[in-house]
C-alpha cells in the first residue's frame, strides 16, 4: 500500500522551467529556474515558491502586480499547467 | 507584415522608405516613432533599459498585428521594437501601416500603439541621476485598450 502511494506521488510531480522578468527577476536574483512541483495551479506553485526564501516572498508579495504566462500564452493564478511546460512571471508589460 | 525585435538602433527614414517601396498602389501610410524622452530637464532620463521575453515578444506582437489586420483589412505593416540599452533621442520603436485610405491607416496605427504599450512582452527601466526605476504600468494604458472593444 505504501509503495502504491509512493508511485502515485511520483506520477504527480511535474518538471517545469520558470522564467522571471523585470523587477521579479531582480528580487529573486536569477532569470530562470528548473523546478519540480506537484502543484496543479499557478496559485499553488506561487505558494510553494514563497516557501523557498525571503527573496521569493518579496517577489510574490503583491500578486495583483504580477502577470503569468504558460508556454508563452497569458494565463492566470487559477490556470493549471503540465509537466515540461514553461511558466513565466512578470509585471504588467510596458512596451511601445 | 514585418516584425523585428532587435537590440541595434535603426534608421527611421531608411526603414520607412523601404517599407513604402515594398508595394504598389499606395493609398495612405501612417508611421509612428516612439523615442526615448530627455524631458523633464530637471530630472532627465540618462538611459533606458528594455527587457523582453524572447519568443513571447514576437508572438505577442504578431497577435496584435493580426487583430489590426482583421479589423482594417490591410496588407502591409511594419513593427520594429528595440530592447537593451537606449539613450535619449534614440528611437525605441516604430510602426507603419499602409491602407487604401488615411482614416484606416491612422486608426490601425493607433490600435497597434495602444496594444504594443501594454500587451507586448517588454519591460522598461529608466535611469535618472544614477537611480534605476522600472516604468509603472498606467491605468490609462488599459483604458486605451478597452476603448477598442467598445
Amino acid at each position: 500500500m505504501r509503495r502504491r502511494r509512493f508511485f502515485y506521488w511520483v506520477k504527480k510531480m511535474k518538471q517545469i522551467e520558470i522564467l522571471y522578468f523585470a523587477w521579479i527577476r531582480e528580487r529573486i536574483g536569477q532569470p530562470k529556474d528548473q523546478w519540480t512541483t506537484n502543484s496543479d495551479t499557478i496559485a499553488g506553485l506561487v505558494a510553494e515558491l514563497c516557501k523557498r526564501g525571503p527573496e521569493f516572498k518579496a517577489a510574490f508579495h503583491d500578486l495583483a502586480a504580477i502577470r503569468v504566462a504558460i508556454n508563452q500564452e497569458m494565463a492566470s493564478l487559477e490556470s493549471s499547467f503540465h509537466d515540461g511546460c514553461e511558466v513565466a512571471f512578470f509585471p504588467p508589460m510596458t512596451g511601445g | 507584415m514585418t516584425i523585428r525585435v532587435q537590440q541595434q538602433p535603426f534608421d527611421v527614414g531608411h526603414e520607412l522608405n523601404r517599407f513604402m517601396m515594398g508595394f504598389d498602389g499606395i493609398g495612405a501610410v501612417v508611421n509612428f516613432v516612439g523615442m526615448v524622452r530627455s524631458q523633464p530637464e530637471d530630472d532627465p532620463i540618462e538611459k533606458l533599459v528594455i527587457e523582453h521575453y524572447p519568443g513571447m515578444t514576437e508572438s505577442s506582437i504578431l497577435r496584435i498585428v493580426d487583430a489590426a489586420k482583421r479589423r482594417w483589412q490591410f496588407e502591409h505593416s511594419l513593427v520594429i521594437h528595440r530592447y537593451g540599452e537606449l539613450f535619449p533621442r534614440e528611437a525605441i520603436m516604430m510602426v507603419a501601416v499602409q491602407t487604401a485610405h488615411r482614416e484606416a491607416a491612422f486608426d490601425a496605427a493607433k490600435f497597434l500603439m495602444d496594444f504594443l504599450k501594454s500587451r507586448a512582452a517588454f519591460w522598461k527601466k529608466e535611469y535618472r541621476n544614477g537611480v534605476a526605476e522600472w516604468v509603472h504600468h498606467r491605468a490609462e494604458d488599459d483604458r486605451a485598450i478597452k476603448k477598442w472593444s467598445q
